[in-house]
């Protein structure tokens, strides 16, 4: 008889890998890219296929030169290309477009070690970067292929006071206004998140707390909390961004005081800072604050004695 | 009752043997007995090369308080007595007997005499039984209890929560009347007036016969558990079914809760009665890579390979061969390997199913620390782990990780997390704190 394997237990695993949940991430991303397209145009998947290449390419090349072994297959970096594309608007040139997507991978995921290892959301960094390095181009307000208004501002550029229309609940909720690709359309994104609770790749934890924190703190401040809650990147910052693995606390109380830092961060931002959208800072403030958070929140062993 | 229910995996039941009655597999042409089956000293041999043993016969005397004793499973002659390697890594004594074929009992075997508390446990030291759940604990001294009244419930172990195994539901099934005078020496040598047996839902005709018997015993109780891995595991099965916690580094009985295998209690039941010892073991035969699986009743000592033969053999070649379940189970090196006591299935799996997850680079998903019964936190303790940082090792409690393997199963990346905390648990024996640092 041939050599039996002698391992260590458990000899059965789950089926589920990265490159599986990563899969599902896409799938979930899918109606928020198709309304895109359908809302801004063709130009919007050239961004999105840009970004994603772009992202993918760069991962391939890094792990390649540093003779480190291969991980594009797992799809994470499609990933953060496709999550990056979404958070742009459909004019911005393709080569900035490309910038970012490198940016991201190389520089805010493969540099701090590859995946899981990064302490920033590699997409919301690199929107950053793409917002301080093209102001111009990064924060035009753009609006849909098929909208009778062209003037002024985004939603939330009319909430700050900028010269502009704003939409009814309904636009905010199907997209049809203005701002980056994917950002727009909460019934979209709204789909997805239900999507991955379901699959249970994300709790619920982050993105209710989150959207829900937005919520009551404009309210109390003074805001339309309903337009705030649907206006700028909320959505799919809280849904995609701020349930990112590696970059959030993986305790379930850990999840609750993120998003609600996250919420109390970009109302803030939103009204008392000089940007009109505070979802990618707010984000990035508490991926910094991540590893305190989770020792923070650790849970306590069951039955175990006080040390 | 217990505030929340503790959290597990839902790994695959797999219970394809369930509806299979056991049955008594011939005397094999040898048996090979370990003297140490048990936590505890081995045994101490009692017979030499030559001497004649029927089934029944002590051939090694318990070697100290934590120990138990061996009994002849099969009637022949003692042909050698050597060391051989077990799954455990090391190399222990064992009896090697060459079977006559004749099954013949021994003259010792008779109902012990039972009128107290020390009879009793004497009855249970000498019929050489330890925890069939799998961890091997001599029951005697488990159940040698100074103080009685400590006991607020003896709970039953029924759960079962393994894939694949099912000998315990066959007991339960097939032995219930066994179990019945086991639940009634129970009662009246501990004293006890609360007997709960915890079964998982997913053995609906195990609580429905143990239901029948809790209808004419008022002291015991029948108490579904979800089915979800690891119900059986004893800090978990107790707080399921009475709520109590074990604290970190006590014994259940701390808690008010004597466990016991409910096979255990079978073969306790047995021996009161008649006085046979535990020499065979109900076996749960499965696995991709076995011709017949089903449920056989085994002379300890009996080999794997003659176990897999009696099944019809392998169907394809084996990558793997398993004591136990394939979450907790022992991975054995090769098929010569003996059945002994705290034996409850050999699982053979064909070289697909054998093949460990790849693994890739952890993405901090947080899976482990979701399913994690105990509450630790295994993505920390790994990051310990290679850290080689043993402060914080203690600070996570790496002690009480009960190797049940629900973080290893979930994890997405293959990460060997099991294997990291049983190294590290190893690494904190040698682990001495530096002088003046707490």
């Amino acid at each position: 008889m041939s050599k039996l394997t002698v391992t260590s237990s458990p000899h059965i695993y789950t089926s589920r890998t990265t490159r599986s949940i990563m899969l599902d991430v896409l799938i979930a991303l899918l109606p928020a890219s198709v309304a895109s397209v359908i809302i801004f145009g063709i130009s919007s998947l050239f961004v999105i296929v840009t970004c994603v290449a772009a992202a993918m390419l760069s991962e391939f090349l890094f792990n390649l030169i540093c003779k480190k072994e291969q991980t594009v297959g797992d799809l994470s970096s499609a990933v953060t290309g496709l999550l990056l594309a979404l958070n742009l608007p459909a004019t911005i040139p393709l080569w900035q477009a490309a910038i970012g997507a490198v940016f991201a991978i190389i520089v805010v995921k493969c540099l701090f070690g590859g995946i899981g290892q990064n302490f920033a959301n590699p997409a919301i960094t690199a929107r950053i970067f793409l917002l301080l390095s093209f102001s111009g181009t990064m924060t035009a307000a753009v609006f849909p292929q098929n909208a009778d208004i062209v003037s002024g501002a985004t939603p939330l550029g009319v909430i700050g006071g900028q010269e502009g229309t704003m939409p009814t609940y309904l636009d905010l909720f199907l997209g049809n206004c203005g701002g980056a690709l994917g950002e727009t359309c909460a019934l979209a994104l709204l789909i997805g998140g239900i999507y991955l609770v379901v699959r249970r790749v994300i709790t619920w934890q982050t993105p209710v707390v989150f959207i829900a924190t937005v919520f009551l703190f404009s309210l109390v401040l003074g805001q339309d909390p309903v337009a705030e809650i649907l206006s700028g990147g909320l959505f799919i910052g809280a849904i995609f961004m701020a349930t990112d693995y590696a970059t959030t606390p993986n305790t379930a109380w850990g999840k609750v005081i993120f998003g609600l830092g996250c919420g109390i961060i970009t109302v803030l931002i939103r009204v008392y800072g000089s940007y009109p959208e505070g979802v990618s800072f707010s984000i990035l403030l508490m991926n910094i604050l991540t590893p305190y958070i989770e020792r923070w929140t650790r849970t306590k062993p069951f039955g175990g004695a006080k040390a | 009752m217990p505030l929340f229910m503790l959290k597990g995996a839902h790994v695959p039941h797999r219970k394809n043997t369930a509806q299979m009655a056991a049955v008594r597999m011939p005397a094999p042409k040898s048996v090979t007995i370990p003297v140490s089956m048990h936590i505890g000293a081995p045994a101490v041999p009692a017979v030499k090369v030559g001497d004649h043993v029927d089934v029944g016969d002590v051939i090694a005397t318990a070697g100290g308080f934590v120990s138990a004793s061996v009994h002849a499973s099969v009637s022949g002659t003692v042909k050698k007595i050597d060391t051989i390697l077990v799954s455990s890594g090391n190399n222990v004594n064992a009896i090697t007997i060459e079977s006559d074929g004749e099954m013949k009992v021994s003259e010792a075997v008779k109902p012990p005499k039972l009128e107290t508390f020390e009879d009793f446990i004497n009855a249970v030291k000498d019929c050489g039984l330890v925890g069939l759940g799998g961890a091997g604990f001599p029951t005697a001294v488990k159940l040698k209890i100074d103080d009685l009244s400590r006991i607020k419930a003896v709970v039953i172990n029924g759960a079962e929560c393994e894939p694949y195994i099912t000998s315990d539901t066959r007991t339960m099934l097939d032995e219930a009347d066994w179990l019945k005078e086991g639940f009634a020496l129970l009662e009246k040598f501990l004293k006890v007036k609360n007997i709960i047996i915890g079964i998982e839902k997913n053995k609906p005709e195990c609580i429905a016969k143990m239901n029948e018997l809790a209808a004419a015993d008022p002291c015991l109780t029948v108490k579904p558990l979800p089915s979800v891995y690891p119900q059986g595991g004893e800090k978990v099965l107790i707080y399921h079914t009475t709520g109590a916690v074990v604290p970190e580094g006590k014994l259940p009985l701390d808690a008010g809760a004597v466990v016991l295998n409910c096979t255990t209690l079978a073969v306790l039941a047995k021996y009161c009665k008649t006085g046979m010892p535990l020499v065979e073991k109900c076996v749960t035969v499965d696995g991709s890579a076995v011709k017949n699986p089903q449920n056989v009743i085994v002379p300890i000592g009996t080999s794997i390979q003659d176990l897999i033969d009696f099944c019809g053999g392998f169907k394809e070649e084996p990558g793997k061969v398993l004591y136990g379940g394939p979450m907790m189970g022992i991975a054995v090196p090769n098929t010569e390997c003996p059945i002994i006591k705290n034996t409850n299935a050999i699982i053979a799996l064909n070289a697909k199913d054998s093949q460990p997850k790849k693994q890739t680079a952890c993405i901090r998903c947080g899976s482990c620390v979701d399913h994690c019964p105990l509450h630790l936190n295994p993505v920390a303790l790994s990051k310990a782990f290679r850290d080689g940082d043993c402060e914080e090792l203690k600070k996570l409690k790496v002690n009480l990780c009960m190797e049940c393997g629900c973080c290893a199963f979930v994890c997405p990346t293959g990460q060997p997390l099991v294997q990291r905390n049983k190294l590290s648990k190893a690494m904190l024996r040698n682990y001495k704190p530096e002088e003046g640092k707490k």
